[in-house]
């Protein structure tokens, strides 16, 4: 199938970029919408042209490294996928396909589709962790009992990949649900209660220092998650954050 | 002819690790802090490291190419982690686990490594579980087991099909802790280009910022190369499209000795190639053999009406299905190892029972798990046994809760319904067992570079069982290296900070700089892509699943006129001062065109059948790998300017504890 | 005490701030249309209450100053979050198609919250500036069977009608949405009960602006 694409190029993070046509022809279903972007590439390098930037690593949906906002989606179009798991199939020949970059303050555009997403990472140094030295000394494995459901949640929590899809579907450019997995993970598992106040609270600060906006609840983000990460896990930070506000001791 | 020690330590095999540890030198922590090490790569091996040798003081540096250390390719670990725990009572130990691991990996293996490997596995779970790793759990709440190939126990942790996901976020979660103490500075989006080398010891790296293309020196007292496997010397493999072998290459250029690089894992259960476009393929965790059965049609017509789209696979009777694995190995089943299962799905299709339009795949069935596991929730639940809706909703679910990520990955990819209809799957390259060769403390052969993951030659012989890459991976990073490296790095306390501003970090960057010009200012007419899948081509025609000494020859010929080509041809746009992705991929490819070739020559001259290397010329009557006693030695390759010209040296590994058999899974 | 201004000045916080002052204007809304619907069965009862709302002096000097206070510090923080959350995306995507991933009603609560506070100046205009002209600036003697008459008064205008309807319809939508992001905001959701939040805010977010146009619909034509 032929294909008009629009695609956003930046050179850097200095320059002010545009929405630029591309033509791609020979385009199959079976392809991934990043072997697509292979195809694309080729060409360019072919005509001396500078191929588009985008990150991908893994690419079987795990990594986290795709982004891509593809016709006003991120992820584009399929749910609970990743851009590396959208196949073309879920396109048809002669349509237009919009490329962004996952568009907020706090994920400056590195080039074209490439943004930097360490604003994440930053929160979770703040406190996404169980301070627990890796020494190996710790008890047994099984030596805490953890209900089944509670440890099913806390790993639903934890199969977020850091995308950022949460954050760029949002009206608001919020990260609240990527840090609700986050601290709903470790207030789940009685491993990670004992510092479950001050992780919330520094969590949650720093994600403000961020510059990300706040949560309107409109479950867009939950919607576009490739992990399905539930709105659940907002509430949850929500109540640990509030709770936490008005009685931890520090 | 050999200079290789490899420090195994004296003493009963049981006891070497122990007594070992306590006799070792420690670094006091006061000194600790006036020590840098650089930690390069931040999946399981390297993160786990670096968040240990932070929390014992150490000033760490830490490398990735990525865009945050959590999206280093263990992450896409699957299946689960092997610990000898024994939480099931079905007879494991720390002896059984180690001996699975010997005989998994065809006597290939150090015994010493293997032993302490089994040993450290049960206090990798007790860590990940105190760092908040949601392990599966049953209704006790205690954790949950399954079982992978090659083994007769269930051993293996895991927390759905996410673990190496949950694990590596376990790490991050320690390396952020340690980031946050300003103990690990860490340089995301940076890319290892050489290593330096001061007075015969590893004093630093160059590396490239892959955002700015600046590039940059960076000292320490000790280098950890951390950098994963090189099976994307394939091009298609289920490694990540930036899996590299360059860190490794790069080391093993400045002395350090490859060991076994034929040594290659293709793995058996990954969804088919679907056309020329493809950049890489998926894998379908082993754990699906748990439940799974893998099987081709009996009769050729049916597997020509299958072709045509005449017949579906459903539609095939359970008498016309040729469960080929049961059929072969009753003992183990569909839980052969996988070098075994590779071979045997590669027999069944090169004999024309392929079940796709390439003739490459193989059914993995889950009627009748889901129809078994039905019965039993349907019992259970005290409802009709004998009612097959119910039955199969009921199995549906419990498949799902089980295994449900991978469904849906395979749904998205191939576009099927796998409760509807068999998966079709194929062998892949999935790990590389070869990488740079290690002492019993992880150190290479150039003093103060050190190896860990399955960037080192490490554990797994000739074959990788399942489940065991995430516990070496872990075992070397939490608990090996940081006490090993300290023995070192005792002898380091009075160095001081190593000073960048010396002739051997200006050659380095020259050398660096000298090619980063070089291929932008080739110009030639053809993407990089192009000459990796040429490589790629060779690689799996020729030193793929069947290799034989005629085929390795004409390997060796053609990639070095790959290369040639590469260097005259080879097109890389853009400049070095900005983000070019097409620049670092060129790089790497112009390693893995050396590596490749270093690969032919272990596998040409391994004249034997052992795990995943498998000789055409040294099988037995039914097709089973010959293994010769005369190659019961580590091949360890020294670099000479040349692959084709690199000097063998041979550690003979010595066995001890362990009968050395004919391996078995019938 | 900066733990507490900490806490207000966070994102979630100020959320917070919006859910409680929601929860109450919720609370103010349902007692408000309690009283109105009297006026459809029982002019007598309806002045009565109108009468007890007007004149007691804990309604007058301490119920009414914080539901203004309530009203004010809804509209200023949720102008203040709209303003804050626009800039936390200072480049605004070529094409983003929001209903793909959530209702039109949660994306554009400030749009709909606008709508209402216009209306909401209508109506002070109509009946709360009256009140306070007739109580506190001419000092009229209190007459406790005026409330009915002046009611049926104000929805003879057919202009008016039109625009109390329209805003309702707002305020249905912002309800709409509004009801159990509230509940979401402070944290009050579990698979176990929020069917039964979504279905109580999907009855009040429709039943209570509906009651509201059905009872100035009913003066309208049966007074006129």
């Amino acid at each position: 199938m032929k294909l008009k694409l629009k695609i956003w190029r930046q050179k850097n993070a200095q320059d002010k970029g545009k929405m630029v046509d591309y033509d791609i022809e020979g385009v199959s279903g079976d392809m991934s919408f990043l072997e697509m972007l292979d195809v694309l590439n080729n060409q360019l390098i072919g005509k001396d042209e500078d191929p588009v930037a985008f990150d991908h690593d893994c690419r079987e949906g795990i990594c986290g490294s795709c982004s891509l906002f593809i016709n006003g989606e991120a992820h584009g179009p399929d749910r609970l996928i990743t851009t590396c798991q959208l196949h073309m199939r879920k396109f048809k020949d002669g349509d237009t396909v919009y490329i962004e970059p996952f568009r907020a303050g706090a994920f400056p555009v590195i080039k074209d589709l490439v943004v930097d997403r360490s604003a994440l990472d930053r929160i979770q140094q703040a406190g996404g962790y169980v301070s627990v030295n890796t020494s190996g000394n710790t008890q047994d494995a099984n030596a805490i009992p953890v209900p089944k459901s509670d440890a099913d949640k806390a790993f639903d929590a934890a199969t977020c990949i850091g995308c950022g899809a949460c954050v760029a579907s949002c009206k608001n450019a919020s990260a609240m649900l990527f840090v609700a997995a986050k601290v709903s993970q470790f207030a789940l598992l009685p491993q990670g209660k004992i510092e479950a106040k001050r992780r919330v609270l520094n969590m949650v600060e720093q994600m403000d220092k961020e510059g990300f906006g706040s949560c309107t609840n409109t479950g867009a983000c939950e919607a576009e998650c490739p992990k399905g990460i539930s709105l659940e896990n907002i509430a949850r930070m929500n109540r640990e954050y509030l709770s936490a506000s008005f009685t931890a001791n520090e | 002819m050999t200079n290789l020690q490899a420090h195994i330590p004296t003493g009963p095999l049981a006891e070497k690790w122990t007594s070992h540890k306590n006799k070792i030198n420690l670094v006091n922590p006061a000194n600790k802090r006036q020590i840098d090490v650089i930690v390069v790569g931040t999946g399981l091996a390297g993160g786990s490291a670096a968040a240990t040798l932070a929390e014992l003081g150490y000033n760490v540096k830490a490398f990735c190419y990525q865009d945050s250390p959590r999206r280093a390719h263990s992450i896409a670990a699957q299946g689960g982690i092997n610990a000898a725990k024994n939480y099931q009572g079905d007879g494991d130990s720390t002896y059984r686990l180690f001996y699975d691991t010997v005989k998994g990996g065809d006597y290939r293996s150090r015994e010493a490594n293997v032993y302490r490997l089994a040993e450290v596995s049960a206090n990798i779970i007790d860590q990940c579980v105190a760092q908040g790793v949601p392990f599966a759990r049953d209704y006790g709440g205690l954790l949950d087991n399954r079982s992978f190939g090659g083994v007769l126990v269930s051993r293996t942790f895991y927390a759905k099909g996410q673990t190496g996901q949950q694990l590596l976020l376990g790490c991050y979660s320690a390396m952020n802790r340690q980031i946050a103490r300003g103990k690990i500075k860490m340089y995301n989006r940076h890319e290892m280009m050489e290593l330096v080398v001061v007075d015969g010891k590893a004093r630093g790296i160059i590396a490239r910022n892959l955002v700015t293309g600046a590039i940059e020196r960076h000292s320490a007292h000790a280098v950890v190369i951390a950098s994963g496997g090189y099976g994307n010397v394939f091009y298609l493999s289920t490694n990540a499209m930036g899996s590299n072998v360059s860190a490794a290459w790069k080391v093993h250029k400045k002395g350090a000795y490859f060991a076994n690089p034929c040594f290659t894992q293709i793995h058996p259960t990954c969804i088919p190639v679907s056309g020329d476009h493809q950049s890489k393929l998926t894998l379908m965790s082993e754990s699906l053999r748990n439940d799974g059965r893998i099987w081709v049609p009996k009769k050729m017509e049916d597997v020509k009406a299958i072709r045509e789209g005449r017949l579906k696979p459903t539609q095939i009777a359970e008498q016309d299905r040729d469960y080929y694995l049961e059929r072969r190995y009753p003992a183990f089943g569909n839980l052969v190892p996988r070098d075994v299962a590779s071979r045997a799905a590669k027999e069944r299709c090169d004999a024309g029972y392929g079940v796709n339009a390439t003739g490459e795949a193989v059914y993995l069935d889950f009627s009748s798990a889901i129809l078994r596991y039905g019965k039993e929730q349907a019992h259970l639940k005290g409802m009709d046994e004998n009612d097959a809706a119910t039955v199969k909703r009921l199995g549906t679910a419990l498949v799902e809760a089980k295994y449900g990520n991978l469904f849906q990955m395979y749904e998205k990819i191939v576009d099927q319904n796998p409760y509807e209809t068999p998966m079709m799957i194929y062998p892949a390259v999935h790990y590389t067992m070869g990488g740079i060769w290690v002492d019993y403390n992880l150190m290479t052969t150039i003093p103060g570079l050190y190896a860990i993951g399955e960037a080192n030659f490490s554990d797994h012989g000739a074959n990788r069982l399942g489940a065991s890459a995430l516990m070496q991976g872990l075992a070397d990073g939490y608990f090996v290296l940081p006490y090993t490296i300290g023995d070192y790095l005792s002898k380091d306390i009075r160095t001081g900070r190593i000073d960048t501003n010396t002739p051997e970090f200006d050659e380095a960057e020259r050398q660096v700089r000298q090619q980063v010009e070089q291929l932008l200012h080739n110009k030639g007419s053809r993407s990089v892509d192009f000459f990796h899948k040429k490589l790629g081509r060779v690689m799996w025609d020729k030193v793929g699943m069947a290799r034989n000494a005629d085929g390795l020859r004409q390997a060796i010929e053609e990639i070095r006129q790959i290369r040639a080509d590469f260097y005259k041809e080879v097109r890389v746009p853009g400049t070095a001062n900005e983000y070019n992705e097409e620049l670092a991929k060129a790089g790497r490819v112009a390693d893995f065109l050396e590596l490749g070739e270093l690969m032919a020559r272990d596998a040409l001259e391994r004249e034997e059948s052992c795990g995943g290397h498998f000789r055409e010329e040294f099988q037995t009557e039914d097709g089973e790998a010959m293994r010769r006693p005369e190659f019961q030695y580590v091949g360890a390759w020294e670099y000479t300017g040349d692959p084709s010209q690199a000097n063998l040296h041979r550690e003979v590994l010595e066995y001890e504890n362990i009968e050395v058999k004919e391996r078995s899974y019938k | 005490m900066s733990w507490l201004k900490k806490t207000f000045s966070s994102t979630i916080g100020r959320k917070f701030a919006m859910a409680l002052s929601a929860l109450f204007l919720l609370v103010f809304l349902l007692q408000h249309f309690a009283i109105n619907i009297t006026s459809v069965f029982s002019a007598g009862l309806f002045n009565e209450l109108s009468h007890f709302m007007g004149t007691n002096p804990l309604v007058q000097f301490l119920l009414q100053p914080v539901l203004i206070a309530g009203i004010l510090l809804h509209f200023i923080l949720g102008v203040y979050l709209e303003m804050t959350n626009k800039a936390a995306r200072p480049i605004a995507y070529a094409q983003y198609r929001g209903s793909a991933s959530a209702t039109w009603m949660s994306r554009n609560m400030a749009y709909s919250g606008m709508a209402i506070l216009l209306f909401m100046s209508l109506h002070f205009y109509d009946f709360w500036v009256p009140e306070i002209v007739y109580k506190y600036v001419e000092v009229n003697p209190e007459d406790p069977f005026r409330y009915y008459e002046e009611l049926v008064h104000k929805f003879q205008n057919p202009v008016r009608i039109g625009l109390y309807v329209a805003a309702f319809v707002f305020l249905s939508l912002h309800l709409l949405h509004g009801f159990q992001s509230a509940f979401q905001s402070l944290g009050a959701r579990h698979p176990k009960y929020y069917p039964l939040i979504e279905k109580l805010g999907k009855i009040y977010a429709i039943g209570i602006p509906a009651g509201f146009v059905f009872i100035a619909l009913y003066h309208h034509f049966f007074h006129a």
